[in-house]
């Protein structure tokens, strides 16, 4: 059960596959169009269910309850060890080529 | 009352929507044929530069420092022929409050929004748009949404909008994501009905004119420090209001002699509104799937007359490739010291290459630089490429394939610029706007002029080539 007032993310299909703009491409014709918004829960609630958040600006927005609590986890990628030869050639080729001055 | 939030009935209350939420009656300034008093529309609608230096200074925009690359040019005139090696600049926009040049569009647009009494401003974009009006919506107290288009149907997320997400909430906005496709704009209109509020459009003329500002200072800029106006700016171009605003600014500078040049990264190939590409691509803006429709079809922004009109004011337009910005963009850090957004260098990997066809003492503008930060940035795009299946590796850029590598130059005498076709362009505008009519006008003649930068000449044989007659 999450109860009422927690900070949560819904989902909810705006037009599903079939019923999409005609101009699209066949594979986004064939996926529904979906929409993500984040609100206080106004009911306890489960995991999954049928919801209706009040968002940071007052609206009242439905969907099915997809996350408690979201936060962001995006960050600097993995290593990417082609960056550290484009330095290494940048300041070379800039700076000359004796490692050891560097 | 229900109002019926169909699709098909919201969709067909666009243009009453419309009007009641940019409270601009474009009809006014629509001419007899296939035009519209472009100028008139700038005039009556907008603000005058003084207006907008002051609107926009009151918030902490603008005024950002001019900077001089001395590393890249250094470094780009080892690869030039004897002579050859402009000198290049950047105008650090990243300086702003929200961190990009798109303050200077929000500043007016939602001062704008204040003035007329509305409550809240909206604007649609997955761009550093949604974090420039969230900047401005808190500064005013305005309340705020952003509508961005952010994920695929697995709920896979481009990293770079999903930061941009985040600077939006940070600044206190609401941020509705969608999945890929050009539906957004249902849920935009849905929220204008619902709210009453502002439609903070990318398009609108306060907003374009918002960048006047940034061409009148390059002006200033380089008229002190240099006793004169630089030779090329270089425009990273999508929707075209960027370029538009700027060369507008510098012709009110009296700069009519620096050439505008637009800049893309070439993401020919993959469809922008495709569920399976939308991942595939590492680049969300600066990019010719927003570049070449915006130029050739202004009018399918999100207002009836869209204020940016880039093909007016471009001289040349030049193409890169992602490995080529993304190599640009380590070059800007490693060289100069610089961290800053990869699509922001779109323009300046255009510059490194420019700046070799162009004489010693001639001066390059790049007019923008974006913020970086996590998610938005060249280590985070190229691992989330990795993850999606892209190929990267170095060779020659020449022979990137949209979607499916990024080649890196194996060495930085290979970065390029390629030019595109601007007849071609201006062919296809003319086609647009036309739109199937049979015969024209002498206005609207001249109205294509205007639209193209180009003569009678060009125009009337362009239209001999569509077999459309011009009435005396």
């Amino acid at each position: 059960m999450i109860q009422q007032g927690t900070w949560v993310k819904i989902q909810r299909q705006v037009l599903p596959a079939g019923q999409r703009a005609p101009q699209l491409p066949e594979d986004t014709k064939q996926v529904p169009f979906l929409m993500w918004a984040k609100g206080f829960l106004i009911a306890d609630a489960e995991m999954n269910s049928l919801v209706t958040v009040k968002t940071i600006t007052g609206r009242l927005v439905e969907g099915t309850l997809m996350e408690v609590e979201p936060s962001y986890q995006h960050n600097y990628g993995t290593f990417v060890p082609e960056l550290l030869r484009i330095g290494a050639d940048l300041r070379r080729e800039r700076w000359g080529g004796d490692d050891d001055e560097r | 009352m229900m109002r019926d939030n169909s699709y098909q009935a919201v969709m067909s209350r666009r243009p009453e929507i419309m009007k009641a939420s940019v409270g601009i009656d474009y009809h006014q300034f629509e001419l007899p044929g296939i035009g519209f008093d472009y100028e008139r529309m700038m005039k009556e609608t907008g603000y005058t530069l003084s207006e907008m230096q002051e609107i926009q200074g009151a918030t902490g925009v603008g005024n950002t420092p001019l900077l001089e690359m001395n590393n890249l040019t250094a470094l780009a005139r080892k690869y030039a022929p004897k002579g050859k090696g402009a000198r290049i600049f950047i105008k650090d926009e990243a300086a702003n409050p929200s961190g990009s040049f798109k303050a200077r569009r929000a500043a007016n647009a939602v001062h704008h929004a204040k003035k007329l009494g509305y409550k809240g401003v909206i604007a649609a974009t997955s761009g550093n748009y949604g974090a420039a009006v969230a900047s401005q919506a808190a500064m005013h107290g305005l309340k705020c949404i952003i509508v961005q288009e952010c994920y695929d149907s697995q709920y896979v997320g481009q990293p770079e909008i999903i930061e941009k997400a985040r600077k939006c909430e940070a600044y206190g906005a609401e941020v509705l994501q969608t999945s890929v496709g050009p539906e957004l704009f249902y849920i935009f209109l849905t929220l204008l009905e619902e709210t009453g509020y502002f439609n903070a459009s990318l398009y609108t003329p306060f907003g374009i004119a918002g960048v006047e500002t940034l061409g009148y200072e390059l002006a200033m800029q380089f008229r002190e420090r240099e006793g004169r106006d630089p030779d090329v700016v270089l425009c990273t171009n999508a929707g075209g209001g960027n370029l538009t605003g700027t060369a507008r600014g510098l012709i009110k500078a009296g700069a009519t002699e620096s050439k505008i040049v637009g800049a893309s990264v070439d993401l020919t190939g993959l469809h922008m509104a495709s569920d399976n590409h939308f991942n595939r691509k590492s680049f969300t803006t600066g990019h010719t799937g927003f570049g070449m429709p915006f130029a050739t079809s202004p009018d399918r922004s999100d207002v009836p007359r869209s204020a940016a009109r880039p093909l007016r004011y471009m001289d040349r337009y030049l193409l890169v490739n992602q490995g080529e910005v993304f190599y640009m963009t380590e070059a800007l850090a490693q060289l100069e010291g610089l961290e800053r957004g990869p699509a922001g260098n779109t323009a300046l990997a255009a510059a490194f290459a420019l700046a070799q066809e162009m004489n010693e003492d001639q001066i390059i503008v790049v007019q923008e630089t974006e913020y970086t930060g996590a998610g938005k940035h060249i280590q985070a795009q190229l691992t989330f490429a990795r993850e999606n299946g892209i190929r990267i590796f170095f060779g020659n850029p020449d022979e990137e394939v949209k979607g499916e590598n990024i080649i890196l130059p194996e060495h930085p005498s290979q970065m390029k610029a390629r030019d595109v076709d601007m007849n071609k362009l201006r062919a296809s505008l003319i086609k647009n706007a036309i739109a199937g009519a049979s015969a024209i006008t002498q206005e609207d003649v001249e109205y294509l002029m205007a639209e193209t930068k180009t003569d009678k000449p060009f125009i009337v044989a362009e239209l001999e080539k569509m077999n459309i007659t011009v009435k005396v």
